[in-house]
């Protein structure tokens, strides 16, 4: 086994106690873990960003390409720093002007698109053919999914009725919104089961690699860290509780 | 008069040609837009440094006031700096601890690849990436599974019909993606796919129109200069 594998497991395993710790209660060992990961995190992505944005996509085109014009973009980002100083902030607010500015005019045309041409495109289907005084769909089959289509349509207009603020929400409006809101509850509850689902399978890959790095070939990282815990948390607690039946008693 | 007028007319300039853009499908027009981007990858770099320096500064004043919990802080600091030193200095970690034959890399080899991205597989920050970063925030993720079904137990209860339909769709989600769900019900699974495919679908569509149409009345007040919160300040 190579050494800095080793040593990464070992690692690995630790973080990963010390975080779950955070189950039993909030304790040192728990904050260590999230400072640490705060700090790696900052420390990966400054190194990403200046390998990137500096390296890659400023100095080697400036000096190896002799493409002077990324000078502008360098001192626009300098630029934005004027903020601190009251005489010039007004600089910054022009590259400000740039960035929303060039954000917005983009957006526009791609969300109009993307976002709602796009959108319409599935809504806009059709929903049955009439065939001896019965309901078919474009093929001619009498399916589900005329019926499936058409529970869309009324979900998508309800929901829209639902948050038109506009007009006030009562008669046929109040009714029509309260459908809306049953299909919005179907769907938060969907995205819900979706996110707890998303949650779970991260904690099997955990216990997965926990029950992976107890085994001999990792040196039983998992057992001996977890029992160098549990042993850490006994001590603390057997001192601690002393240490308040001794103040009680004085 | 110009440190007002001048961002608007700038924000206005590059909304309107940045809406004209999309409509020409022309090499030039693809070139600008490819150009701008690049432009604001190297803003943006830039801009990335004020928040990080945002967030040490807070904890070095956590230091240096001897706040509560300044131990951790001081943690933060040594943490931030191994990753900082150790993603400069490729291989530091190889030099300590030689890696398997297959991962060595001549020195020039190494050197070329940190200068095009300065990230590779068996780096000395792949490493930390490998073995801290990436535990550290799957356990975290995983941490909120618990609380949120935690809150569930005690938010979901089938009080009225919206409470009763948002409780019948996350339980049929979640068991419909795992083999518990089809092995109780064999419905269970379609049951799931339905819901996804038709009302959550239909929900999702009409937020997706709200939130477009919204960002696009939105994109037309700054572009106007109606909506001038972005520049901040009163002069």
């Amino acid at each position: 086994m190579d050494n800095t594998v080793l040593l990464g497991v070992w690692l690995a395993v630790g973080l990963t106690l010390f975080m779950y710790s955070f189950l039993y209660k909030d304790n040192v060992f728990f904050r260590f873990g999230e400072h640490v990961y705060l700090g790696i995190s900052i420390g990966y992505i400054i190194v990403r960003v200046i390998f990137n944005n500096f390296i890659n996509d400023l100095y080697k085109p400036l000096v190896e390409d002799r493409d002077y014009i990324l000078i502008i973009p360098a001192l626009m980002g300098l630029a934005l720093y004027t903020r601190f100083f009251t005489r010039i902030a007004w600089v910054s607010r022009v590259i400000f002007a740039f960035i929303v500015g060039f954000g917005a005019g983009l957006g526009i045309p791609r969300t109009i698109a993307g976002g709602i041409f796009k959108q319409l495109e599935g809504v806009l289907m059709p929903l049955a053919a009439i065939k001896d005084g019965f309901f078919f769909n474009a093929d001619g089959n009498f399916t589900l999914v005329n019926i499936n289509s058409l529970i869309i349509i009324v979900g998508i207009t309800s929901v829209l009725v639902y948050f038109f603020f506009s007009v006030e929400h009562k008669g046929v409006v109040k009714s029509v919104s309260r459908v809306g809101i049953y299909f919005v509850m179907i769907a938060f509850g969907a995205s819900f089961g979706y996110t707890v689902m998303g949650r779970m399978s991260l904690l099997i890959g955990r216990c997965y690699d926990l029950i992976e790095f107890s085994s001999p070939k990792y040196y039983y990282a998992s057992i001996v860290l977890l029992i160098m815990l549990i042993l850490v948390f006994i001590i603390y607690e057997v001192v601690i509780k002393k240490g308040e039946v001794l103040k009680t008693n004085e | 008069m110009i440190k007002r007028q001048l961002p608007l007319l700038i924000a206005f300039a590059m909304g309107v040609i940045f809406i004209i853009q999309f409509f020409i499908p022309h090499q030039i027009s693809q070139d600008l837009l490819t150009w701008v981007n690049k432009w604001l990858m190297i803003i943006g770099g830039i801009s990335l440094l004020l928040g990080i320096y945002s967030l040490l500064n807070f904890h070095y004043l956590q230091i240096f006031r001897n706040k509560p919990g300044w131990g951790f802080s001081l943690i933060m600091f040594f943490s931030f700096l191994i990753s900082v030193v150790v993603g400069f200095t490729p291989s530091l970690i190889n030099v300590i601890l030689p890696l398997p034959e297959s991962s060595v890399q001549s020195a020039e080899q190494v050197k070329e690849w940190y200068r095009i991205t300065g990230l590779k597989d068996g780096s000395s920050l792949d490493w930390i990436f490998r073995h801290g970063i990436t535990p550290l925030s799957a356990t975290m993720f995983s941490i909120i599974g618990f609380f949120i079904a935690s809150a569930a137990f005690r938010a979901f209860r089938a009080r009225s019909l919206e409470a009763t339909l948002l409780l019948l769709a996350a339980v049929f989600i979640m068991l419909g993606q795992t083999p518990l769900g089809g092995m109780l019900w064999s419905g269970i699974p379609d049951i799931m796919t339905w819901i996804l495919s038709t009302p959550n679908t239909a929900a999702k569509r009409a937020i997706l129109f709200g939130i477009a149409m919204g960002s696009i009345s939105f994109s037309l007040k700054i572009i106007f200069g109606i909506e001038r919160a972005y520049l901040g300040g009163k002069n």
